[in-house]
Parts: C-alpha cells; sequence; structure tokens
C-alpha cells in the first residue's frame, strides 16, 4: 500500500504545475488544460483521502468535480474559440480590456 | 389580511410589471403595438388605482389595504403593505401621471421598445416605495427606482445625459447608503429593547430612542431624502437630470420622484425621529426657505426653459419641506397638498417644454416670443399652468401654499414671512417667462410655421388643468381622506415625546409580535 | 358690535350673481369662436346685465340691516381652521355690487363698439366676464379669504388685460408691473390673515368669516390689531396704487380703454377701501394704522394731483386723477369716516368710468391718439363725448350739486370736523389741483384750434349709439349718485341711513354746527373755482400754447416724470436683486454648490487615477496578487496553529 504522503505530495506537484500554467502561459489553450491539471491534482488528493478513510465522500465529490470540469471545458473552449475568431490571438497578455 | 389571494396593493404593483414583461414579447417593430400596449398597462394601473380611492375609509387614519407576507423571517424582514391619507394621494398622482407620460412618449423614435419597458418598471418601483412599510422594503423599491431612471435619462436623455445620468444616481445612492446603514442600526437596537428583530416600520414607531441617538439616525435619514427632495443645497443634481432626461423623464422626476424625498421625511423621518426632528427643524426650516428665494431667484436667470422649470421645483419642494416641518396639522397637510398640486402643475410644465421642443428643438427661451398667435392653445394651457404654478388662488397652488404658510406662520413667523417672499418671486420669473414666450411680436422666422397642439396633446394636458381647476375649487374631498393620517402623525409625534426612552434591556417585557 | 346684530336670512340666489357670467366666459372659452364674435359679445354682456338684474332684485329685497347669506360648501378644512365657500350681501357689499355689475354692464355694452373691430374680441370678452366673476367674489365673499381669492383673481384680469394687445412687449410689460407690484401688496395682505388666524387661534376660536370676526376682536392685543391692520393695508396700497406702490396703475394703462374705465377706475383698485371699510371693526380699534392710512391717503391724493397736472397722455391724466381720487378715500378711511370714504368710492366710480369711456370714445374717434398735445377743438365733432365729458369733469372737480361735490366735500368735513386740519388743508389743495389738471384735459382736448395730425382729421367721427349711450348714463349717474348723500343742511342723507349700520359704532357722521359746515364747504368751492380759473386761463383760448416735453424745465420736468419713482425704484429694488439674481444663478450655484459636489467627485477621481496604474488588466496578474494573498493569509493560519 502506498502511503497517502505519497499521493498527496504528487497531487500538490501537479497543482503547482497547474497553477504556474495557469500564471505564465500565454496561450488560452494551455492555460484551460492547467486549470484542468489542477482540478485534476485536486481529484486525486480526494481519492487518496477517499480511499485512506475508507468513506465514499470523496469518491462522489470527484464525479462532481468532473462534471464540472468537462462544463467549463466545453464552455471555456467555446469562448477561446471565439475570442480567437475575433482578435486573431490568444494571449491573455493582450486581453486588457478590464482595463479601459 | 388577505394571505393566498394578491391583495389589492400588490396587484397596483404588479400591473405594471406584468405589462413590462408582455412588452418584451412583443417584436420590436410593432411601434404602435408597444405603446398602446403599456398605455393600456399604465392605465389599468389608474383605474385600480382609482377603485382603492373608492374603497378609501376617509375617516380612517391608520394604514388600510395592509398585506403581510413572510420574506426572510430569518432577518425579520417581510412584505408589508398599505397606504393611508398620506401615500394614497401619492399613489393616484403616480398612477395619474403614468399614462399620461406614456402618452407624451409617442414621438420618441429609437428603442422605444426598452423605453417602455424601463417606464413601467419604474413604475412599480414608485410605486412600491409608496406602499411600502417595512423598511427593507422600502429601501429595496427606493433603490430600484434609480435603475430605470438612470438608463431613461442616460440613454433618451439630451447632449450631457450622460454626466447627468451618473450624477442623478451617484449622487443619490451616496444619500441611501447611510440611509441603509440607520435602517439597520434601528432594527437591531429595536431587537436589542423588544428581541425581536423586525424591520416592519409600524413596529418600529414604538422604538423610543435618546434624543442622541435619535439626531444621528434622523440625520441619516435626512441627508437621503434631503437629496431626493432636493433641499438646498444638495439640489445641483436635479436641474442636470431635468434638462437631460427625455419629457417623460423630467415630467416623472419632477412629479413623483422629488415626493419621494418629502414622503420619506413625513413616514420615516419624522415620525420614527420624532425629537430629532422637533431638534432640528429649525435647520431644516431654514434650509427650506432659502431653496425657496435661492429657487427662484436662480429660476429667474435661467436661458432655458426646462432648467427654469427645474429651478422653480427647488423653490416649490422647499415650501413642501417647510410645511411638514411646522409639524402641525396646516402645514403637513399644506404640504402633502403642496407634493400634489407640484406634481400636477411642474409636471403639466415639463409637457409643455417638451411639446415646443419637439415642434422646434430648442429649448431656449429667447428662441421663442409671441407665440399666442401661432399657438393659442398651447399658450392657454401654459398660462393656466403657469399661474397654477404661480399659487393663484382658485388652482390648485394657492390651497397647499396657503396652508403651509399659515402652518409655519404659528410656528415660525419670521421664516414664513420670508417664505412668502417666494410667492413674489414665483410670479417674477414665471411672468417674465411667459411674456418671453408668449407674448410679444412673432420674431423668430423659425416660430411662424408652427402648428397648434395636436389632439393627442391636449388629451395629455386637458386632464391635468381639469385636476388643478378641481383640486383649487373644491380642496375638500382630498384634505378630508388626509385628516385622519396626518392626525396620527402628529399624535405619534406627541406621544413619544411624552414616551419613556429605550435602554438595552426593554422594560416593558416581550413583545413577541412579529407582525404576522 | 352691532353689525352682528342683524338679521342673517339664506337667500340661494346669491350664488348665481357671480356664477353666471363665469357660465358665459366657460361659454366663451370653449364656444366663442363658433359662435362668432359678436354673439360672444353679446352673451357676455347679457350675463352680466342678468347679473345687475339680480343684483338689484337683491338690493330690493334687502331689509335696512339685514344680511343674506348663501353657503355652497366648505372649501378648506384643515384641523380647526375652516373655510366656507360663500356669499353674503348686506348693505356695504349691495352697493359694491351695483357697482359692479351697473358699470360692469355698462362697459361690456360699450365694449361692443370700442372692441368691434379687434381680432380678440372673444378673448377680451373672456377676460372681462372673468373679472366681473372675481370681483363679484371679492365684494360677495362672507370670509376675508374668500376676498382674498377674489382679491388675487381680478388681478390676474387685470394682467391679462393690461397686456391684451399682446403684440407690443411693452403691453405685457406693463402688465406683468401690474401683478407684480400687486403681488408685493398681497404680502402684506396674506400675512396679515395668517397674523390674524395664529393669533385667534392661540385663543381657540378659528374663523374667518365677517360675521364671527367682530365678535372676537377683542380677543387680540392692541399692539396685534395694529400690526395686523397694517399688514391688510399694505395690500390695500398694492390694489388701489397709493404711495408707495403706485407705480403700476398709470402703465396699466396700456390695456384697452374699456378696460381702464371698469378695473383701473371704478371697480379693482377700489378694493382697498372696500376691504378696509368691510375690516372696519378691525381698523377702528387701531388708532395707529388710521392715522398710517389718513397720512398715505392724503399725501397720495395730493402727489398724485401734481403729477397729474403735468400728463400729455390723456388716459395718464385720468390715471393719476384716480390714483389721487383714491387717496381721498382712504384719507375717509384714516379718520374713520368709512361711509364717507365708500360714497366717494360710489360716486367716483361713475364719473371716472364716464371720462375714461369718454377718453375712449375720443381716442377712437381719432384712430388710437392719446397726446393731448394732438387732440384740441374736438368739441364739434363728438359733441355727445363732449357733453358727457363736461359733467363728468364738473363732477370730479367737485362743482356744486354734482356727485363729485357731495361725496369729497363729505370728506373734507369730516376731516375738518374730526380735527385733522392738516389732512383738511392737504385735501382742499388737492380738490384745487384736480379742478385745474381736469380742466386743463377738458380744455385740451375739445376746446381751443385743433392740433389733430392731418392724416387722421377726415376720420374723426361721434362714436356709435352702443358707445355713447352708456356715457349719457354714466353722465346722469355722475350728477345724481351724489344726492343720495347731501349734507344735513340740504335734504339730508340718505346714504348714511343706508350705509351707516354696516359699519356701526365705527364713526358716524359727526355734524358739527351747521355754519360751519356750510363755511368749509364755500372754502373748497372757492379754490376748485380758482382751479378751474387757472385752467381756463391757460389752457383755453383759441391757439394754447402746449408745452413741448424737451422744452419743459424744472418743476414740470419733475412732475411730468411723476418724481422720477419709477427709476427709484429700478435703482434700488430691480436692478440690485437683477444683478444679485444673476450672480446666484452664474456664479454661485454652478461654480461653489455644484462645484462642491463635483469637487467630491473630483477627489475621488484623484485617488483613482493613482490607484489604477495597480490594475494592468491582464488576468494573469490579478491570478499572482491572488495567489501570493492566499499563501500569505495560508502561511499566518499555519503559524498560528
Amino acid at each position: 500500500m502506498v502511503p497517502l504522503d505519497y499521493y498527496l505530495i504528487l497531487s500538490a506537484i501537479i497543482f503547482a504545475i497547474g497553477v504556474v500554467g495557469v500564471l505564465i502561459r500565454r496561450n488560452l489553450i494551455i492555460v484551460l488544460m492547467s486549470i484542468e491539471l489542477m482540478l485534476n491534482a485536486v481529484n486525486l488528493t480526494f481519492i487518496a483521502f477517499a480511499n485512506s478513510l475508507g468513506s465514499m465522500d470523496g469518491q462522489v465529490i470527484v464525479f462532481f468535480v468532473m462534471a464540472v470540469a468537462a462544463a467549463e471545458a466545453v464552455i471555456g473552449l467555446a469562448i477561446v474559440i471565439s475570442v480567437f475568431r475575433h482578435r486573431q490571438s490568444l494571449d491573455p497578455q493582450e486581453m486588457q480590456l478590464l482595463k479601459w | 389580511m388577505s394571505q393566498f389571494a394578491v391583495g389589492h396593493l400588490s396587484l397596483i404593483l404588479l400591473i405594471p410589471l406584468v405589462g413590462a414583461v408582455v412588452l418584451l414579447l412583443i417584436p420590436r417593430q410593432q411601434r404602435q403595438v408597444l405603446l398602446t400596449v403599456s398605455l393600456l398597462f399604465s392605465l389599468a394601473a389608474f383605474v385600480w388605482s382609482m377603485r382603492l380611492f373608492q374603497a378609501f375609509d376617509a375617516g380612517n387614519g391608520d394604514m388600510q389595504f395592509v398585506e403581510r407576507v413572510t420574506w426572510m423571517p430569518a432577518f425579520g424582514i417581510a412584505y408589508i403593505v398599505g397606504i393611508d391619507g398620506i401615500s394614497l394621494f401619492l399613489v393616484l398622482l403616480t398612477t395619474f401621471l403614468m399614462p399620461l407620460a406614456i402618452l407624451a412618449s409617442w414621438p420618441v423614435r429609437e428603442k422605444i421598445k426598452e423605453y417602455l419597458f424601463f417606464m413601467l418598471v419604474l413604475e412599480t418601483g414608485m410605486l412600491g416605495a409608496f406602499v411600502a412599510l417595512d423598511l427593507f422594503l422600502f429601501y429595496i423599491f427606493w433603490e430600484v427606482m434609480l435603475v430605470p431612471m438612470y438608463f431613461l435619462i442616460g440613454i433618451w436623455g439630451g447632449a450631457r445625459r450622460i454626466y447627468a445620468a451618473l450624477k442623478f444616481v451617484v449622487y443619490t445612492m451616496a444619500g441611501s447608503l447611510l440611509m441603509l446603514v440607520a435602517i439597520i442600526y434601528l432594527a437591531t437596537r429595536y431587537a436589542h429593547v423588544h428581541q425581536v428583530l423586525t424591520f416592519d416600520l409600524l413596529q418600529l414607531y414604538n422604538l423610543h430612542l435618546p434624543v442622541n441617538e435619535q439626531t444621528w439616525l434622523f440625520l441619516a435619514f435626512a441627508l437621503s431624502f434631503a437629496i431626493k427632495v432636493p433641499l438646498f443645497p444638495f439640489h445641483t443634481w436635479l436641474p442636470d437630470a431635468h434638462v437631460e432626461a427625455p419629457t417623460a423623464g423630467s415630467v416623472i422626476l419632477a412629479g413623483i420622484l422629488l415626493k419621494m424625498g418629502t414622503y420619506g421625511f413625513l413616514r420615516f423621518a419624522i415620525p420614527l425621529f420624532p425629537n430629532a426632528a422637533l431638534a432640528m427643524a429649525p435647520v431644516i426650516i431654514a434650509l427650506a426657505v432659502i431653496g425657496i428665494l435661492y429657487g427662484a431667484a436662480v429660476a429667474m436667470m435661467q436661458a432655458d426653459f426646462k432648467k427654469l422649470v427645474a429651478y422653480s421645483s427647488v423653490s416649490h419642494l422647499g415650501f413642501v419641506m417647510l410645511g411638514l416641518f411646522a409639524l402641525n396639522i396646516q402645514g403637513i397637510q399644506g404640504g402633502i397638498y403642496q407634493m400634489i398640486s407640484h406634481g400636477l402643475s411642474t409636471g403639466a410644465l415639463f409637457f409643455l417644454v417638451g411639446m415646443i421642443y419637439d415642434r422646434r428643438h430648442t429649448r431656449m427661451i429667447d428662441d421663442f416670443g409671441g407665440l399666442w398667435q401661432q399657438m393659442p392653445v398651447f399658450s392657454v394651457f401654459l398660462l393656466i399652468v403657469t399661474f397654477a404654478s404661480i399659487g393663484l388662488p382658485g388652482l390648485n397652488g394657492f390651497i397647499g401654499e396657503f396652508l403651509i404658510l399659515l402652518g409655519a406662520f404659528s410656528v415660525t413667523p419670521g421664516w414664513t414671512a420670508a417664505a412668502a417672499c417666494g410667492i413674489i418671486l414665483g410670479a417674477i420669473y414665471m411672468l417674465w417667462m411667459l411674456r418671453r414666450l408668449i407674448f410679444g411680436p412673432l420674431t423668430h422666422p423659425e416660430n411662424q410655421k408652427l402648428v397648434d397642439l395636436s389632439h393627442r396633446e391636449l388629451l395629455i394636458l386637458a386632464p391635468i388643468v381639469a385636476l388643478i381647476l378641481i383640486m383649487g375649487v373644491y380642496p375638500q374631498p382630498f384634505l378630508s381622506r388626509m385628516q385622519p393620517s396626518v392626525d396620527l402623525t402628529l399624535k405619534r409625534i406627541v406621544t413619544s415625546q411624552a414616551a419613556p426612552v429605550a435602554t438595552n434591556h426593554g422594560t416593558s417585557g416581550e413583545m413577541k409580535t412579529d407582525g404576522r | 358690535m352691532v353689525a352682528s346684530t342683524s338679521t342673517v336670512a339664506t337667500l340661494e340666489l346669491l350664488r348665481w350673481i357671480p356664477l353666471i357670467p363665469l357660465c358665459a366666459c366657460a361659454i366663451n372659452i370653449f364656444f366663442g369662436r363658433a359662435l362668432g364674435h359678436r354673439t360672444a359679445g353679446v352673451l357676455a354682456s347679457a350675463a352680466v346685465g342678468v347679473s345687475l338684474a339680480l343684483a338689484l332684485y337683491v338690493f330690493w329685497l334687502l331689509p335696512a340691516t339685514g344680511i343674506f347669506h348663501d353657503l355652497l360648501y366648505t372649501w378648506i378644512e384643515s384641523g380647526s381652521f375652516r373655510v366656507n365657500l360663500s356669499f353674503q350681501v348686506d348693505a356695504l357689499t349691495a352697493i359694491m355690487l351695483l357697482v359692479v355689475t351697473g358699470i360692469g354692464f355698462l362697459i361690456h355694452i360699450y365694449s361692443l363698439g370700442y372692441m368691434a373691430h379687434d381680432d380678440g374680441k372673444v378673448r377680451f370678452f373672456i377676460y372681462l366676464n372673468l373679472f366681473i366673476f372675481f370681483m363679484l367674489l371679492l365684494v360677495m365673499g362672507d370670509n376675508l379669504l374668500l376676498l382674498f381669492v377674489g382679491w388675487e383673481g381680478v388681478g390676474l384680469c387685470s394682467y391679462l388685460l393690461v397686456g391684451f394687445w399682446y403684440h407690443d412687449a411693452k403691453n405685457t410689460i406693463a402688465g406683468n408691473k401690474a401683478f407684480i407690484v400687486n403681488r408685493i401688496g398681497d404680502l402684506g395682505f396674506i400675512l396679515g390673515i395668517f397674523l390674524l388666524v395664529t393669533e385667534l387661534g392661540r385663543q381657540g376660536i378659528w374663523t374667518l368669516d365677517f360675521a364671527e370676526l367682530p365678535k372676537h376682536v377683542s380677543l387680540l392685543t392692541p399692539a396685534t390689531i395694529t400690526l395686523i391692520t397694517l399688514l391688510l393695508f399694505v395690500g390695500a396700497v398694492g390694489k388701489s396704487a397709493q404711495i408707495p406702490l403706485f407705480v403700476w396703475l398709470p402703465d396699466a394703462m396700456a390695456g384697452p380703454t374699456p378696460v381702464s374705465a371698469l378695473i383701473h377706475a371704478a371697480t379693482m383698485v377700489t378694493a382697498g377701501v372696500y376691504m378696509t371699510a368691510r375690516l372696519h371693526f378691525l381698523f377702528a380699534p387701531a388708532p395707529y394704522t388710521l392715522s398710517i392710512i389718513a397720512i398715505i391717503g392724503a399725501a397720495t391724493a395730493f402727489f398724485a394731483a401734481t403729477v397729474a397736472i403735468a400728463q400729455n397722455d390723456i388716459k395718464k391724466v385720468l390715471a393719476y386723477s384716480t390714483v389721487s381720487q383714491l387717496g381721498y378715500m382712504f384719507l375717509a378711511v384714516g379718520i374713520g369716516a368709512f361711509s364717507a370714504a365708500i360714497f366717494h368710492l360710489f360716486t367716483h366710480a361713475f364719473f371716472k368710468a364716464c371720462l375714461f369711456l369718454g377718453s375712449g370714445s375720443v381716442i377712437h374717434a381719432l384712430d388710437g391718439e392719446q397726446d393731448m398735445r394732438k387732440m384740441g377743438g374736438l368739441r364739434s365733432y363728438l359733441p355727445k363725448t363732449y357733453w358727457t365729458y363736461v359733467i363728468a369733469t364738473l363732477a370730479i372737480a367737485g362743482v356744486p350739486l354734482t356727485a363729485g361735490f357731495f361725496s369729497k366735500d363729505l370728506i373734507l368735513w369730516q376731516a375738518f370736523s374730526h380735527g385733522s386740519y392738516a389732512l383738511w388743508l392737504v385735501g382742499v389743495v388737492t380738490a384745487g389741483l384736480t379742478a385745474f389738471y381736469m380742466f386743463r384735459q377738458l380744455f385740451m382736448v375739445f376746446h381751443g384750434s385743433s392740433r389733430v395730425e392731418d392724416h387722421v382729421k377726415p376720420h374723426i367721427h361721434e362714436s356709435p349709439a352702443v358707445m355713447t349711450v352708456p356715457l349719457i348714463v354714466l353722465a346722469i349717474g355722475s350728477i345724481f349718485t351724489g344726492w343720495l348723500g347731501a349734507p344735513e343742511y340740504l335734504w339730508g342723507s340718505l346714504w348714511d341711513r343706508w350705509v351707516q349700520p354696516v359699519f356701526g359704532g365705527a364713526h358716524g357722521a359727526e355734524h358739527g354746527p351747521v355754519t360751519t359746515e356750510i363755511l368749509v364747504t364755500l372754502v373748497t368751492v372757492a379754490i376748485v373755482a380758482i382751479g378751474i380759473y387757472l385752467a381756463y386761463a391757460r389752457y383755453a383760448r383759441t391757439g394754447t400754447r402746449v408745452v413741448p416735453a424737451e422744452a419743459a424745465a424744472g418743476l414740470y420736468r419733475v412732475l411730468l416724470n411723476s418724481y422720477w419713482i419709477d427709476e427709484f425704484y429700478d435703482r434700488i429694488a430691480v436692478r440690485p436683486f437683477t444683478r444679485v439674481s444673476q450672480w446666484l444663478a452664474q456664479i454661485f450655484d454652478p461654480l461653489v454648490i455644484d462645484g462642491l459636489v463635483n469637487g467630491v467627485a473630483k477627489v475621488a477621481r484623484g485617488f483613482s487615477l493613482i490607484w489604477r496604474e495597480a490594475q494592468t488588466g491582464n488576468v494573469q496578474h490579478y491570478l499572482i496578487g491572488f495567489l501570493a494573498a492566499t499563501l500569505a493569509l495560508l502561511i499566518y493560519y499555519l503559524r498560528q496553529l
């Protein structure tokens, strides 16, 4: 049996990779993928704990998260495509309409 | 106390709202249909409000048609509506002016659907503020009104509409936030004393706070209302908003929205904090009188017809405030009467401004002159409405002004004498305006082709002028319905002065009535 | 007081006296154009005729000390304050009724001719009927507030009628001036009402009824009564064009001449006198107020007479003469001789209306010419106008056995017997001046050689019968109305018996020794004769030299410009006020008050401008901040564990 710590460390690493990806990558699709990575890191934590505590709750939540992630991917990608159509670019640095 | 069926008052709130929703279902190309439908819904609200007027028990000063529905019991917030002799006429004024305002919107060309939608939502908002008896509910309606008005000014307004709309909204909101804080403080304070958290106005009336606390709360309420009235020196949003708003917007703004402020004083600030009101009365009276004279003097010098009318509102609302803070029966009754008659006569003035603006696309007084020759009917209406506004006996303005000054005179003769000078100034600027507008030679060639009022325009003005005459000649149906409620309000002030001041630990025992 | 002991009877007829002209007015508003000019005018005149008939009927019914009363409904009720819409007629009102409807009727008839060629004839009759309605409300109202309603209403009609020919901005300006100056007076009036109501209210009495008030006057302190009456008198000063608020009346001559006759001579301007007489129970116990009234009255009478001497406009002379005659009435009021004041009001209404209508006939004949320097020798062209004018001039000058003689003499005698010799002296001198300027006018217009401009000359014509018949009726009145109030040494006064009960104990006519009375009268007559002679010597001969304005010098110029009072007011009141308003509207309001509001916004904006630098708009930057803050919080809490 692999100790719980290992799972947690792994998921922390994946999460950190995801965070860094979101923060520094300059392509929206990669950013989206990084978000997926973060979600999956969290999923991993849930499952690890569910396994170690013998409770089903964590697994149930993972299903929820997966559903949300799927929805998010759909909408996110749709937005990405529509943004690309408008601006011919996917660089988040160029999307500064928040400051006007 | 009907809990299931929609009550009388809720129905009147719902009619315009349903109308607004129905509008959304009509395609935007159907101009006539859109206009007709919204006119019908506003008329339906008016008809229903007339039924209220009929069913209203004139001898009863208490709240009538009260409806209570629990809404957020955890916070003691409920949907409570009801009217008494004070709000009855403001409700009627709203439902009366609204169809006329929609009728005046016929010339609006762009985005008519959204325009009418906002108008109807605005009507619900205004009516709601007049009938709400739960402080929280009142606050919601109070703020809801801002939204449609913001768009009405901002989208269909004149050249500086964005500036005006923003100023209007930010200024009013700045005031009302303090009121929200005061409302919450008041409710928690009541909860401390009576162990019940409630925003029910009628319950909160029974809370007697120390004068010091009252003063702070009163000031918070007063600021918010004073901006809306507008009391000098908080008036500068008004000319901007009025001038930029479309005709119907100006009419509603002057005719109804300004009354929110004075109504707020009478319904909330004064009876909730009577001791503070008494203590602050001299200050407010002074500001009111300054406003009367100041508004008139500034109005005189305006080159823009609409701005002149706007400043005249500052002057007239000063009279209302003077009457309310005389804190006696004549003053308050006169104040309410003046609210209604100002709504009619200034509303009519704005309609008239709109009518010549539609023809000439200018509001500068100097661009006119000698209009009587070309537009006699218009001129006659302008003449009547102007004299109503000046306060000529026999027309509505006189009754209110007379009672206000009479009430105020017994309290503060000096200030009243100064205020009475306002009726001279009123005559000066109004007559000067008439001279430059409708009398004299018809000099401008553009004015020689002007056509007189259309049937639609007659239809707008005739009911108002009829009411102006009726209210001047036979005011008793109005006054007698106000009297019991005003008496009750005054009684509240008197008894609260004698009542023991509340402490944190209620001595009067548990009052577990949360109003259901 | 005695007045309150009179019998009160209800008579529902009363309401129709004012309502019929109002109905005619309403009909003409809606259907006037459809009916056509002629019918509208006839309808309006007929309505006033019916009112006159009703007034006569009521007059006939009215017992000596009786009051008729007619309650319509409660007008305003607020707390204990309550005012009814109801009418009353007592002897005083009955006389005013006859003046208003009688002279009103004649002037309506006259207007049918005078305004025949005017485009705005329907409008004219609408205003005229409305005026009659408000004037009747003024005299018939049974309480002070209703009187005030009529008071303001006639002011409105005056405004509308003075500015009737609105194409000329000058007329509208005159109308505005009339209304605004009157409003200044009304301010005093309404404050007087407030003081009266609140002071009585303090004692638990809430009433403005003329029938009730006298019973409660004793509750008021003398100082309060003085203040109340002074304030009310300010209203009278405005409406009746006394010093210092007389300035509007001469300008009001811009209106059509029938209007000048009806409103600015016979009825509206006398409302102030009527009001003081109606409230005699308040004024009588206020000696201080009375003396002020007497002084203002006498000063106005004299002052206006001096100005009238120098005027060249035919209507301006009459206007100042009206101001002067109103001064006489207030002089009478001031010495407590209310009955004499009303008597002069009554006779004055006839001869002054006659004079105005006569001048209207002249103006009509001369195609609108009003300058007396361009008249002269009109006697032969306008015989009827001339003779009626002569009679009315004799009356106003106070030539014995005319109406003006009796009424003016009564006032002067009352002043003399009251011991106010200074007032009497001013009155007598003014009588001389009156005789002088009126005969000056008569001679300048009708006698001497013609100075009429050539292009007008061929058109001079006597006015049609609709205009001359009212003139003749009024001329007859200018003689015989005075006979009602003859002094005791002739056949005695029917007037006193009729009117005096209204005023109860308030100063009955005093009767000194008859010889003194006759002597005093003779002095007056002598001075009047001198005045007439001087006018004759100066102006009656053919080829009279008429002073042109620019050649005039010294005193004459002062008088011609009526002491530059208008300019004076302009300097001390109108211009400073305008300048202050301008400063408020253009500097103070937009820059200071709005500046504060916008200043707050600007400060907030200033701070935002600094802070906005932190906002790059780049989501990833925000996320870094988000992450940093989360980590910081995490570390903070972990360290607390």
